[in-house]
Order: C-alpha cells, then structure tokens, then sequence
C-alpha cells in the first residue's frame, strides 16, 4: 500500500488571533497528541500559571512561551479519517513577518483566521496579500472565537464581509467563511450547537476537501542544471525537472547559449531507467559533449522560457536595513544566480493598507511591496509567475542574505 | 502508462536536492552520521545523490559510552560502503572522565558539542549534513532546512534567514557554518517505510528483543528502551500507528528540564 502524500497548510492571521490554539484543538479533536507530550503542555501551563495551553504544544522556544507569542514558524503533523496533514504554524506579530513568509512559501493551502471580537487588522491584511503573491489559491477563511460573541451571526456577517471586501481587492476568492471556537471547538471536528444559522461545512470538513499541488507533468520541460558531478572518469549533469519530462533520445536545448543536443542517458543509482518526470532529481549525459554548468536551463525547442535582461516584477522587501536604489543585488531564479539592479521603482506600496504610498521612488523600507523594472548583467531564461512558478518566481541577495522575494509580472 | 510520484519518492527527491544543493554551495562539507535510523537514512540519499561515490568524509562524533552494536554497525558499513569516515573525540574530556553521572547537560555538551567543535575547525567544514526531523521535537520543528551557526556555535534562533522556493541561505561567512537538514520534512512514520522500500541496513538495536526495543537510539547510559514485541520492520510501523508514546520519550537530554534542549541546541547540540 502506497502512503498517501500529505497536504500542507498554513495557518495565518493577526497576533492574538489564536492560530497556535486552533492547531492544538485540531491535534486534540483528532487524537493526535501523545499522553506524555499532553502531560508536559500541562504541566508547562501551570508552571505559567494558565489552563492548559494549546499553544504551549507549538511555542516551543523559552521566549515564546514566557511572552504568549510566536516568534517562528513550526510544523505539526495529524491526520484525519482521510488523509495526513501538515501544519505550518505562522506567527502573527508584524517583526516576524519573514518568519511567516517562510512557513506560507512552504504550504498548497491556507488557513486565515480572524478574530470576531477585534475583526479585521493589520497582519489580516498583510498576510492575506502575502498568500496572493505567493500564489496559494486555496483559502478557508475562519473567524475565530465565536464564544465571545455569543455565537452572533450578526456579528459573523459584519466580519464576514469587511474581509470579503479587502480580498476581493487582491482577486482571493476563498473557498470557505467559517465560525468557529478554537477554544471551546465549536464547528471544528464536530459540528456546533450553538450556531444552528450556520449550515456550511465544519472546518475539518473543508479540510478534506483541498487538494494537493498537481504536478507540472503537462508543462513544457524546464529542467535547470544544479550541478555537474565526475563519477568514474563519466561527467553526469544534475537537476531537478521542474516542469514536463523527459527520456532518453529527447532533442534539448541549453539556456542561454542556445547550443542543441539530446539526451543520452538519464542516471540514477543502483536504477536502470530511460524517463523521468517533473519532481525528480536526476542525473543525465548528452549525446554532444557539451559543457554544462549551474544555472543552465534545458529546455526543448519550439517551447523555450523568455531569455531577456529586463523584466517587470513585484518585489517583497523583507530586511530591516531599508533598500536603496542604487545597491547591488543578485537574483537567484531556480539555479540562475546572476548579479542586477533595480532600474525603476515604479511603485511603493505599503503591504498591509495596499496603499500607494510613493511613484518613482528610490527605496523600499522593510514590510514594503514595490513594483519594479529589473535589469540583470547577463541574460536570465524566465517565465511570468502565472505561467510557470518555478522559474517566475526569485529571492534577492544583498551580503549573502536573502532580503527580498518576488514574482515575475511582465517579460519585457 | 502514466507513471507518478508516491510520498516516499516525493520525499526522496526533496532531500538529493537539499543534498546536492549543499554541496554545490560548499564542497567542503561533511555527513553527521550517528549511526541512528535517520542518519543512516540520510545516507542512503547521500548515496543515491552521488551515485555511491560521497566526495565528503562522514564525520561520527564518538562520546565513548555508545552501544557497542554502534560501533560494530559503523565499522561494517564504513568498509561496505566505501566512506571516508573520521571518529571525532573531545579526548581531554574523555580522559577527565566526563560522563553521565557528572551532569547530563554538561556531559551532552562536552562529548557532542564540543568535539563536534573540534572537529570543525580541526577539518574546516562549511557545511553539516544532519538527519533531524521536524516531529521529533517541537524545538527541531522551528528550524530551517539551511540553518547558520556563528562562531560560537550559536543558533539565533530569535532571527533565523527567510528560506522560500528552495532558496536558502547557502553562503556563510568565515566564521560559520551551516547545518543542513535534508531529513526536516519527514516524519518518523515515513523514515521506516523507506527503510523498509529501500531495505536500507539499520542496528539491531531497533527490533524488539525479549519484549523491548530502542525507538531512538545514542548513549547506552542516556537511553531508555521501550515496551515492544515489534522485532520486524512492519510491526515496527504498525506499532507506530497505534502508539500513544513519542518517540524520544525514552531520550534523557529532552526530558532533563523544560527547556533543556533548547539551552543545548542554542550552544550548538545537534
């Protein structure tokens, strides 16, 4: 019997929300806490003085436990009836924006909480702008803490729609408005008595209904070269496909030089094999010996990425030490890693408000979107994030740290 | 025929590229091999990416008081597999006498960390290969897959570098390094059917013998074994379907004090 993949999701929101507390109730509903690591979050709880404490099971670190807060991202895992689960736990407090970039760049699905007694925020907004850019698609949106409302659907609706409205704005169509208790677990697992108004699915219900990522097994081959390795006298290319597939005898072409060739072999230990497909990592020879290297895309002709210099994109400023125009970065796209500039900010857009907050600006401050023209030294093979991810999607790198992340919007 | 990418395979093909990735950024790296499940897992994928030549040394960081099983497993396997295998030992410690009974935290710290230490600035690595798992505790859950060490061996864990895409941070400065951790998304679960697929060799140690087995294996004195009949590799995942018990339960250096693992973790323990 095959394992089941499981399906990753992401849980964001604003800070106090209750994000870890919906997860702990989830791990809790579905029998998935082991007696004695239940026994250390209660012991833990007490020695804070506090009721047993959900959160306790993923703030881990001694700070986060001490200031009731997350500071990084985490994963749990559960399972259901139907299938495994993966959690990524977000934090939801504004300094640790980065952290819950990593966590949402990780997921195929995203949970949005929002409190209905302090309804919609700042981190709301910001994080739901983060999974559009991202890409993720598939959102349930909770409102949380239904218990301190007294179960009103009045005040469900008035939530309801003040986030419907911000996220129409950024064209998210979640696939579902839930009114839960984390706490009490009201329409988690099980279905509520206290919201007969209420007639939709339960949060696990919604769950089971998302679909993991499909594999880019259509698309046009992209497969960029990570490494070239000699194994006995024999010079073996690797890379993953990101997109397509490939076999033996297959007429490639190489990015940016253009060269032509075919596959000779496809390599993998201790296994004979002639194909492979989008997801695997392989090792390869080509029929012409041709000198392969880092950063090279193989492709196949007639259905090539764009090779340009210039490309629109929005660009994520996440550093506290703010962008100025005239600094070097370096782009890393797939394997492609090549140095550039910023040669237009366009717009700066503060990414909670979506306010316009500057045209034509020279800096980007941290938390800060910018729409940009980029134009890189040597030439980039590239496709728009909406075609194919995997090679229109980038971070940039200022001092060998990762400082921004963006999405390719325009070729030029 | 329409072929398609099960878990497991999905699984595997993240690490190589974790792996490869590593190596591409560095060269001068190192496997941290415990001889456990997981490392030896680990490399199997380290073998599989290199297509069974490792062009790194794998680095064992002997405390002295492990199993013997341990040592008869790696000795075997190091001549199998053809590794280039370096044993690294705090020795003044060693011949102080440090061990268990003195302090767990301080005994953990001086024959893992330190000679770990050691060995990094004796052999100039860049790069650590290590087999930890998200689920095994909830302090290893917040790391990143690439994850840096200053030069007091300190993880920030209050400031860790955004890692999106498969796009890590893969360039250090002269006093760092960086832990690499291609194993980070699988869970044990996954760990034994992949053993089982593979039929990778795994230490005795872990099937049941006379009602017991280890279900996370290190120090002979620091690890308590648990109530098993599972002596085979699918009662084994059977029991882990059933169990209400984690599996470092039985694992002194977590259970010490609260916080225990994090205070190691954050002085450089694996």
């Amino acid at each position: 019997m095959k394992t089941q993949t499981p399906l990753n999701f992401v849980i964001v929101g604003h800070v106090d929300h209750g994000k870890s507390t919906l997860i702990g109730r989830l791990l809790y509903d579905t029998n998935s806490l082991a007696p004695d690591k239940l026994a250390e979050v209660k012991k833990i709880s007490e020695a804070h003085g506090r009721d047993t404490e959900f959160a306790f099971l993923l703030d881990h670190l001694e700070e986060e436990r001490k200031q009731g807060i997350t500071i990084d991202t985490t994963q749990v895992f559960f399972k259901t009836e139907k299938r495994r689960y993966v959690i990524i736990d977000a934090p939801g407090h504004v300094e640790f924006v980065k952290n819950m970039i990593t966590g949402a760049s990780q997921a195929e699905a995203a949970v949005l909480i929002v409190d209905a007694v302090e309804g919609v925020k700042e981190q709301t907004k910001r994080h739901s702008y983060m999974l559009s850019m991202l890409g993720l698609n598939q959102i349930i949106v909770v409102i949380n803490k239904m218990d301190l409302v007294e179960f009103s659907q009045e005040r469900f609706d008035k939530v309801r729609n003040d986030i419907q409205e911000f996220l129409d704005s950024i064209n998210i169509k979640p696939n579902h408005y839930i009114p839960i208790s984390g706490i009490k677990g009201d329409n988690i697992a099980n279905r509520s008595g206290n919201m007969d108004w209420y007639n939709g699915l339960t949060f696990m219900q919604s769950l089971d209904e998302l679909k993991n990522n499909p594999a880019n097994i259509e698309k046009d081959l992209i497969l960029p070269v990570q490494d070239v390795y000699k194994v006995d006298d024999k010079r073996i290319n690797v890379g993953r496909i990101e997109a397509g597939k490939i076999k033996a005898g297959d007429a490639i072409k190489i990015l940016p030089s253009n060269q032509e060739t075919a596959i000779k072999s496809i390599e993998k230990f201790l296994e004979n094999t002639d194909e492979a497909l989008s997801g695997e990592c392989i090792g390869f020879t080509t029929q012409d010996s041709v000198f392969l290297d880092r950063g090279d895309i193989i492709c196949r002709s007639g259905a090539e990425p764009v090779v340009t210099d210039r490309f629109r994109a929005n660009m994520f400023w996440m550093s506290r030490k703010p962008f100025s125009q005239d600094e070097k970065l370096i782009i890393r796209c797939a394997t492609q890693e090549i140095r550039c500039k910023i040669e237009v900010i366009e717009k700066r857009i503060n990414s909670s408000s979506l306010e316009l907050l500057e045209e034509n600006a020279d800096k980007l401050e941290n938390l800060e979107v910018g729409e940009v023209v980029i134009k890189t030294k040597k030439p980039i093979a590239i496709k728009k994030f909406s075609q194919v991810q995997e090679l229109g999607r980038f971070v940039m790198i200022l001092n060998e740290n990762i400082v921004a992340g963006g999405i390719i919007t325009e070729l030029d | 025929m329409s072929r398609s990418l099960d878990h497991l395979d999905k699984l595997e093909n993240q690490s190589i590229f974790i792996i490869r990735e590593a190596y591409s950024q560095f060269r001068n790296i190192a496997l941290l091999w415990s001889i456990g499940k997981d490392s030896t897992t680990l490399m199997w994928l380290v073998r599989k990416a290199f297509f069974g030549k490792i062009p790194f040394p794998i680095l064992h960081i002997d405390t002295t008081y492990k199993f013997k099983e341990i040592y008869d497993f790696r000795d075997k396997y190091a001549k199998e597999w053809g590794l280039n295998l370096i044993v690294a030992r705090n020795e003044d410690a060693v011949a102080n006498g440090m061990g268990p009974d003195k302090s767990k935290f301080e005994c953990c710290n001086q024959l893992k960390t330190i000679a770990l230490k050691q060995a990094i600035a004796r052999e100039k690595f860049k790069a650590l290969l290590l087999g930890i798992r998200r689920d095994e505790h909830g302090i290893r859950a917040k790391e990143r897959v690439f994850s840096p060490r200053d030069e007091d061996f300190e993880w920030d864990y209050k400031d860790q570098p955004p890692e999106l895409w498969d796009q890590y941070k893969t360039k250090a400065t002269e006093e760092e390094h960086l832990r690499v951790h291609p194993l980070l998304g699988w869970i044990e679960v996954d760990i034994w059917d992949y053993v089982k697929r593979e039929n990778i060799p795994i230490p005795e140690l872990y099937f049941a013998k006379n009602g017991k087995r280890f279900r996370s294996i290190g120090c002979e004195c620091c690890c308590g074994p648990v109530e098993s009949d599972a002596d085979t590799i699918d009662k084994i995942v059977q029991e882990l379907k059933t169990t209400q018990i984690s599996e470092r339960s039985g694992r002194a250096q977590d259970k010490e004090d609260d916080y225990m693992m994090q205070k190691l973790r954050s002085l450089g323990y694996m």
